[in-house]
């Protein structure tokens, strides 16, 4: 325990560093895109005469210099301050706040849906490589894999929403309904039927084939030879031996995922309607919105920290050498 | 009164409509009352208050709860009909305006509606903060309040009253004075949660979900509203927009939120309709603004081999899919008021443009190409875009070789109206009802670098200039016309810009909405007599 609190100290204390870079990254890709805040703004509302425009400019801060408005910003946050959205007229945090939980849910049960779907039936497929089975899941995979989301999504919405009206076709949930509790719970689950399939689907073939393709190399090994000669049941040799070792890189793919599902998501939140945190991303650069942008950012590579640590966490339960040679190193 | 209106039908929209539009506001006497309403909304305005940003999307939702003076019409008398105000008159000499109030009108807390609101609304609001109002009301000294129901305008210099008049739906939503004065207009928290005195309350806002309004039982028009609830369900996908039409889950999309190329489909849906009605008084434009600063474009023979090169039929067909019509000039054709067609026109005609342009000094090199220009297509509209590929291949033809510059909407707002980094740029600009409103600033040289929507093309002709500053001061009705008549013979001649087509947009809604597209600013408007069949 004691050292897989440690491991959890040093990563924290790591990530500092990084997210700096992250946000003055971002701040830097930001300020070199053409038009500011004052340009988007002005296209929403037809357009302004030139004493507008620099009054807005000087409501926006933008008549301030790009490095005393970073300083700025860094200062803030150092205050655990988000700050203030130009594009929503709204305090950031309160707005990440509101569209976090809805992009969780979504992740969330993608990221579990696909991984212990993927991993199943790549156990089942590389239990026996080769076989028939084996086939059918690997090129069905694959298919699924080489679709892009926003396809799958369409389709899935045309088929099961538009026609067959077995689920919404979009929003997180039904719109003023009034519904509480368990009620607003089933019906938000309702809602994320089809969102959260178009995003499993996807990956859980690539966590069905990484399973598969580690299973069958470890078969080859001289410890599933012994295993075999031991005279243990298939079964354990499969889970006990096989799968478990076959697990490690998966486990590594599911926290590498986490960030790309973070990406995955904007399509398929625009699709589906979902106010979520990919959405407020994608309006944040079209709005110019920089701080919105930085702050989502920030939430952002915190989210992912937090989660390869917990996946580092899994790595020191599901193989001791892990942690040990961290602290001896 | 039917056939008046059907032949505004006829001519106001494509042919497609003629099947699927004949109305089912001819009824509009007997429809039933109550219901919820669910309409798709594409965006959230960050500002929705209609008497500081007086553009469509807001006024998309806020029209419903904050009310302006007045509404266009498709046949009262000038085009509008009251509103907060029931009757209005400006002075002989342009220096004055008086406007009749509504009386026994509250707003949405109770108190009642008075001249002050309107006075404050003009004075702290429309001449100094709103985008549109701050050119309309330029020259607005004071706000005269002889008693509760009179408002008079003061003006520093003529203004004609014809502007104002055409100017009232767009630029005079008013704001209940005792929830504002004193405050930081800017930032007064009812910008978010408007109050006014419109046919429905504020209720509710969910950001990226919804906007809930709320029936107002207080409403001063007799028996309405008649709905009970609307829901602005945003929908950022256009597709999105469709399929929840088709699920049944809304009852309505407007400003072409269902694209162009899914309507013939949509169309066939039973319970579905395609309307292409209420959109007049909002016309677009699809315009080729032109960078003077160019020695080639400078030349007025270039923009004419230009505008021959392009084939405004097919653009009609293929861009808009038939919703649309081709440009003759400046003014478009749904503003009956203004519209010139007697002024030259450049047919398609691609030999005619090559002999122009080797006339005017550019003849082709050994790769068959005259010059390269620099192509900007405005991204806000798929059409926009569509074009900027179109006018390409148009331009190859002519050989002028134009390389497409593609970018968001800020940056091409930067680009063009600050920057002047383009060549030729497509742009939609809107015609509002009058061309001193939005159309004439397109033109008028001297507009500083920054000005969205204006001209940036370093075009200056004071011939022009004079033109627009004269009808800008002239407050006789005929006298004003006639000006712009020779200011449409002018452009068409001159060429500072190219109008290719115009256009309204499209609403899709279930055939149960009642009343749909009957105002020329039907979007927009308050939707006090629109009904759902139970």
């Amino acid at each position: 325990m004691n050292r897989a609190l440690r491991l959890v100290g040093r990563r924290a204390i790591s990530s500092i560093p990084v997210l700096l870079i992250v946000v003055v990254g971002t701040f830097f890709l930001l300020e070199s895109a053409s038009g500011d805040a004052v340009d988007a703004y002005l296209v929403s509302i037809g357009g302004g005469d030139a004493a507008l425009v620099a009054q807005l400019r000087q409501s926006y801060g933008l008549d301030q210099s790009a490095l005393s408005r970073l300083w700025l910003y860094l200062g803030s946050l150092l205050r655990f301050d988000l700050g203030w959205s130009v594009g929503f007229n709204r305090p950031i945090a309160g707005l990440i706040l509101e569209r976090l939980p809805n992009t969780l849910y979504l992740m969330g049960s993608a990221t579990a849906l696909s991984f212990v779907f993927g991993t199943l039936l790549g156990i089942v497929a590389g239990a026996k490589p080769g076989s028939l089975r084996d086939r059918v899941l690997s090129i069905g995979s694959l298919a699924l894999y080489a679709v892009p989301s926003f396809w799958l999504g369409l389709v899935l919405s045309i088929t099961f929403a538009v026609q067959l009206r077995w689920f919404p076709t979009s929003g997180i949930e039904t719109i003023a309904s009034g519904k509480e509790g368990l009620d607003r719970a089933l019906d938000i689950a309702r809602h994320l039927v089809l969102p959260v399939s178009a995003l499993a689907l996807i990956y859980l073939a690539l966590f069905l084939r990484l399973m598969r393709a580690g299973m069958a190399e470890i078969w080859r090994l001289d410890f599933v030879r012994a295993a075999r000669a031991k005279g243990l049941a298939p079964s354990r040799i499969v889970l006990r031996h096989v799968a478990r070792n076959a697990l490690l890189p998966v486990v590594t793919m599911l926290g590498l995922q986490a960030a790309s599902m973070l990406g995955g998501s904007v399509v398929i939140e625009s699709v589906f309607a979902i106010p979520g945190f990919g959405r407020l991303a994608q309006e944040a650069v079209g709005l110019r919105d920089a701080p919105l942008l930085m702050g989502i950012i920030v939430v952002s590579a915190l989210l992912v920290i937090c989660v390869n640590i917990v996946i580092d966490l899994i790595y020191v339960l599901l193989d001791p050498r892990v942690g040990a040679s961290e602290v001896s190193s | 009164m039917a056939l008046y209106s059907r032949r505004r039908v006829l001519q106001g929209a494509g042919l497609l409509l003629a099947s699927t539009a004949l109305p089912s506001w001819s009824f509009a006497q007997d429809t039933p009352s109550g219901g919820r309403l669910i309409v798709a909304a594409d965006s959230e305005p960050r500002n929705l208050n209609p008497a500081i940003v007086a553009s469509n999307g807001v006024f998309f939702i806020s029209s419903k709860v904050i009310e302006a003076l007045a509404e266009a019409d498709f046949e009262a008398e000038g085009g509008v009909v009251p509103r907060l105000a029931v009757s209005w008159e400006g002075s002989e000499d342009g220096l004055s305006a008086t406007f009749k109030l509504r009386e026994g009108v509250v707003w949405h807390d109770g108190q009642p509606f008075t001249s002050a609101d309107v006075a404050f609304s003009a004075i702290e609001v429309w001449k100094p903060l709103q985008n549109l109002g701050r050119i309309v009301f330029a020259n607005l000294e004071s706000v005269d309040t002889p008693d509760d129901l009179t408002a008079v305008f003061n003006f520093s210099k003529p203004t004609p009253f014809q502007l104002l008049r055409n100017a009232l739906p767009v630029v005079t939503s008013v704001l209940p004075r005792h929830l504002y004065e004193g405050t930081d207009i800017a930032a007064n928290p009812a910008n978010a949660a408007l109050v006014g005195t419109g046919p429905f309350k504020f209720a509710e806002y969910r950001p990226g979900e919804y906007y809930r309004l709320e029936r107002n039982a207080e409403y001063w028009g007799e028996g309405q509203p008649r709905l009970d609830e609307i829901i602005y369900r945003v929908l950022p996908d256009r597709a999105a927009a469709a399929g929840a039409l088709e699920a049944e889950e809304i009852h309505l999309a407007a400003f072409s939120a269902v694209p162009l190329a899914d309507l013939a489909r949509i169309s066939q849906v039973p319970g579905i309709e395609v309307v292409s009605k209420g959109y007049e008084g909002l016309t677009y434009q699809l315009v080729v603004e032109i960078n003077h600063r160019r020695a080639e474009l400078a030349n007025v023979e270039v923009r004419r081999a230009i505008a021959h090169a392009i084939d405004k039929q097919f653009v009609i067909d293929t861009i808009f899919l038939g919703y649309a019509k081709p440009a003759t000039g400046l003014v478009p054709q749904n503003a009956p008021e203004f519209y010139n067609p007697d002024v030259p026109q450049y047919d398609f005609d691609v030999a005619k443009a090559n002999e122009l342009l080797d006339a005017a000094g550019y003849p082709r090199g050994a790769n068959g190409v005259r010059f390269s220009l620099k192509l900007l297509p405005a991204p806000y509209f798929n059409e926009t875009r569509q074009f900027g590929d179109y006018l390409r291949q148009a331009l190859a033809e002519i050989g002028i070789d134009a390389q497409l510059v593609n970018n968001d909407s800020a940056a091409h707002q930067k680009a063009v109206y600050t920057d002047h980094d383009f060549d030729l740029a497509v742009a939609p600009p809107v015609f509002r009802g009058d061309p001193a409103i939005s159309t004439t600033i397109l033109l008028r040289s001297g507009t500083p670098a920054g000005v969205s929507f204006s001209n940036q093309g370093g075009y200056a002709n004071a011939e022009i200039d004079a033109l627009i500053d004269q009808a800008a001061e002239t407050v006789d009705t005929e006298a004003r016309t006639a000006l712009y008549n020779t200011l449409q013979e002018k452009v068409a001649e001159d060429l500072p810009l190219i109008n290719v087509a115009e256009w309204g947009f499209i609403t899709v809604a279930r055939t149960s909405v009642l009343n749909v597209g009957n105002n020329p600013r039907w979007a927009v408007s308050n939707w006090a007599d629109v009904a759902l069949e139970q």
